[in-house]
């Protein structure tokens, strides 16, 4: 959403995207983190980022959020290069919770996101029921458990209303289960239209959740395609190790 | 929860603001720059309720050493000087910051030392028991502040011949305090010591001091009043100034002034010329 | 005060001056440590967000004025609120005002400089998040104080501490005037400089007895808001 003069708040006209990622270098020092990458992202199915550690991930999604910018090459949201996208949010590895209830974050959330205070309560409410959190919200956030932390990190990007939504390795450090309530939340999401841009390490993950597969490794794109396509008949022998479980160097 | 902490604190807030209140609207008051041996003695506490209850005006009282208080007065941070060393006294009138100076009380020096007396001081001749004291480097605390007492201690050395400047040496201490600290200082360190009476009567730590030399007419101590200009310093209050060193005067605050006693004993006594010095 | 009465008299019978000088303590040191707070807090954290050529300077020097002597900054500010003085017109000196200006003074940095250290240590776990979330500067600072605001307790119980304590910069800016500016550390030094030990101890032990129960409301609340916190 955008707020407009007179503190309405409208929906953006213009969509942010495809996201689009032309030949774009990022250098931390004398380190190559991500060489000329090129990538398409479009509305649709999920996309999954995959490949071993350090193979810049982690790197690409914050690039993408704006946390990082680039060293060479250009990123172009919906066409447009002059002004940052607002309908995004990010899900990090290990959420950092604010020292305040669970209901207390999310209502943070929608405060910076511009929503009127008058809406908020009841859109608090809405969050925590499709996170399923709804009897913790009274709960100081940082006593949530891993999964439930991670949920409510979820609800909050959720409540950005976003167009795509980032996640980096979101069930890296959770059990099964709370593995599958973040993943439930996910597909949900992208069922409602949302834009899912995800790197996992679960290949099982990336078969339920994945429409397409972005395979990276040592900071570039070696492949990119349709995920039924990607995990059953690779093109590159470097992906072909990678999905076998060979550590890929 | 941020708003009703918010709120909280604005509360607190205000309520302080109020707790002040009373004390900025008072409605008369003038600030006297006075010297510690007075407030120490106690006298401003017997006298000035009387005055207050006269005339409603409340009197601030700022202790200082004597030439602490005359430099209140030029800076014009006080409406009256009140101390006792005319010639620093005459000084200020000099430079133009006070009006007119008018005898107000007095009473007298004592040297206190311990009981004991080791230097063997004890009688009634000042300048011998100073001499006594330098030759056997006895301990002897100084005010070292400027204060009346100090300024009266300094002449005594010189009238008996001494430059205590040059001539003193680990015995002498100056401490650069008030009268009270000064004596609580010989009573810890078994020391001779100049005060004046009025602290002395009213002084509760005493220890093993006494009195060993009194009576010398060169131990008088005069009190002088006076108004600071407002020629110099417009913001002085001059009626409300004028006032209180009118009243000082007075036979009303002359008999006042003789009233005030410690364990029956008078600590000053009033000596106004009917019509002024 | 009547100097025959020992202390636990003058306390029992609530005597009128004594309650005058413990409420004017309190009222000094508290709206001094709320002043203090109020510009202390957005000040360290603003230093602790904020990237300028020179804030290492600045980060030294700040933590180096918590050591400030009170007695230079009572002089400096009595110089000041003289009639003679730059700000003589207000006509502050010796009363009440004077006195909470410089304690304010004296604390701002003891609360500023952990302030800074607290909040820089938090915007480093918070960095990503709040970014992410779109956050503005005077959004960030607000956010991370009152998120650190556990450990900003104890770093405003410094700051009141201190000014319970002090006595040489409202000696000299307040003029320990009776049932004006007198306050219970001016009173213990008057009461000393009488000779009057015992009451002036009494006086003592009913202030370190007020600081005692301050840091126990204090703690109570900082112990609530942890609980709240998590």
């Amino acid at each position: 959403m955008v707020r407009a003069a007179g503190g309405l708040t409208v929906r953006a006209p213009v969509t942010d995207l495809p996201l689009v990622l032309d030949r774009v270098s990022l250098n931390a020092g004398a380190t190559r983190i991500l060489d000329r990458v090129s990538l398409t992202i479009t509305a649709g199915a999920p996309t999954l980022i995959v490949g071993p550690n350090g193979a810049g991930k982690t790197s690409l999604l914050r690039l993408c959020m704006g946390l990082l910018s680039p060293s060479a090459g250009a990123v172009t949201w919906g066409g447009r290069d002059d002004r940052a996208p607002v309908r995004r949010a990010i899900v990090f590895q290990r959420p950092v919770m604010l020292r305040r209830s669970a209901a207390q974050n999310i209502a943070y959330a929608l405060a910076q996101a511009g929503v009127p205070r008058h809406a908020r309560a009841a859109r608090v409410c809405e969050l925590l029921d499709r996170v399923g959190l709804a009897a913790l919200s009274g709960r100081p956030a940082r006593r949530l458990s891993g999964g439930e932390q991670q949920r409510l990190a979820l609800a909050r990007a959720l409540a950005r209303d976003p167009e795509i939504l980032l996640l980096d390795e979101p069930t890296a450090s959770l059990d099964p289960a709370a593995s599958r309530a973040v993943e439930e939340i996910v597909l949900r999401a992208a069922q409602g239209g949302i834009k899912i841009v995800m790197a996992s390490h679960d290949l099982g993950q990336v078969r339920r959740l994945a429409g397409d597969v972005v395979f990276m490794l040592r900071g570039t794109v070696r492949e990119q395609g349709r995920a039924a396509d990607f995990l059953d008949h690779p093109s590159t022998s470097e992906a072909n190790s990678f999905l076998r479980g060979d550590l890929v160097i | 929860m941020v708003s009703r902490l918010r709120k909280f604190v604005l509360a607190a807030l205000c309520g302080f603001t109020l707790g002040f209140a009373p004390a900025l609207s008072a409605d008369r008051s003038i600030v006297v720059a006075s010297t510690t041996s007075t407030e120490d003695s106690g006298l401003f506490g017997y006298l000035l309720p009387l005055f207050t209850a006269k005339t409603g005006i409340a009197v601030k009282v700022i202790a200082q050493g004597t030439g602490q208080a005359l430099d209140t007065g030029r800076r014009g941070d006080a409406d009256v000087v009140f101390v006792h060393a005319k010639a620093q006294e005459e000084k200020f009138l000099a430079e133009g910051f006070g009006v007119k100076r008018h005898d107000v009380m007095y009473n007298d020096f004592v040297l206190i030392g311990p009981k004991a007396d080791p230097a063997g001081v004890k009688g009634k001749d000042i300048e011998s028991a100073l001499k006594t004291i330098q030759t056997k480097e006895a301990p002897f605390i100084s005010r070292g502040d400027r204060s009346g007492t100090h300024t009266a201690e300094l002449a005594l050395w010189k009238q008996a011949g001494i430059d205590i400047e040059a001539g003193k040496g680990s015995w002498y201490r100056a401490i650069g305090q008030g009268m009270g600290a000064a004596l609580n200082t010989a009573s810890a360190l078994q020391a001779y010591v100049l005060s004046d009476r009025g602290t002395w009567i009213s002084f509760k730590n005493r220890g093993d001091l006494d009195i060993l030399v009194e009576g010398d007419k060169r131990l008088f101590n005069q009190y002088g009043v006076m108004l600071v200009n407002p020629e110099k310093h417009p913001t002085v209050k001059k009626d409300d100034g004028q006032a209180f060193v009118d009243w000082l005067i007075s036979p009303e605050g002359q008999a006042a002034i003789a009233g005030y006693k410690i364990d029956g004993q008078q600590l000053f006594f009033p000596d106004a010329e009917k019509k002024g010095s | 005060m009547s100097d025959e009465l020992s202390a636990w008299q003058l306390i029992i019978g609530l005597d009128p001056a004594l309650l005058a000088i413990v409420r004017l303590s309190l009222a000094v040191s508290l709206s001094a440590l709320a002043l203090a707070a109020l510009i202390g807090l957005p000040l360290g954290a603003m230093l602790a967000l904020l990237r300028f050529p020179g804030r290492p300077v600045f980060v030294v020097l700040l933590n180096a004025l918590m050591g400030l002597p009170p007695v230079v900054v009572g002089l400096a500010v009595y110089l000041l609120l003289s009639r003679s003085g730059p700000l003589g017109a207000f006509g502050l000196l010796f009363t009440p005002t004077a006195m909470v200006i410089a304690q304010t003074i004296i604390i701002i940095p003891i609360i500023a400089a952990p302030t800074r250290q607290t909040v820089e240590d938090l915007w480093h776990e918070y960095r990503d998040e709040l970014i992410a979330m779109d956050v503005g500067p005077i959004g960030r600072m607000m956010t991370l104080l009152w998120d650190a605001r556990v450990s900003l307790f104890t770093a405003v119980l410094a700051g009141f501490g201190r000014a319970a304590a002090e006595v040489g910069a409202v000696m000299i800016v307040g003029g320990n005037i009776e049932g004006f500016t007198r306050t219970m550390t001016t009173a213990v030094v008057l009461e000393t400089s009488k000779g009057n030990l015992p009451l002036a101890m009494g006086l003592g032990i009913i202030l370190v007895a007020m600081v005692i129960a301050i840091n126990a409301v204090v703690w109570t609340t900082r112990a609530w808001s942890a609980r709240q916190a998590g």
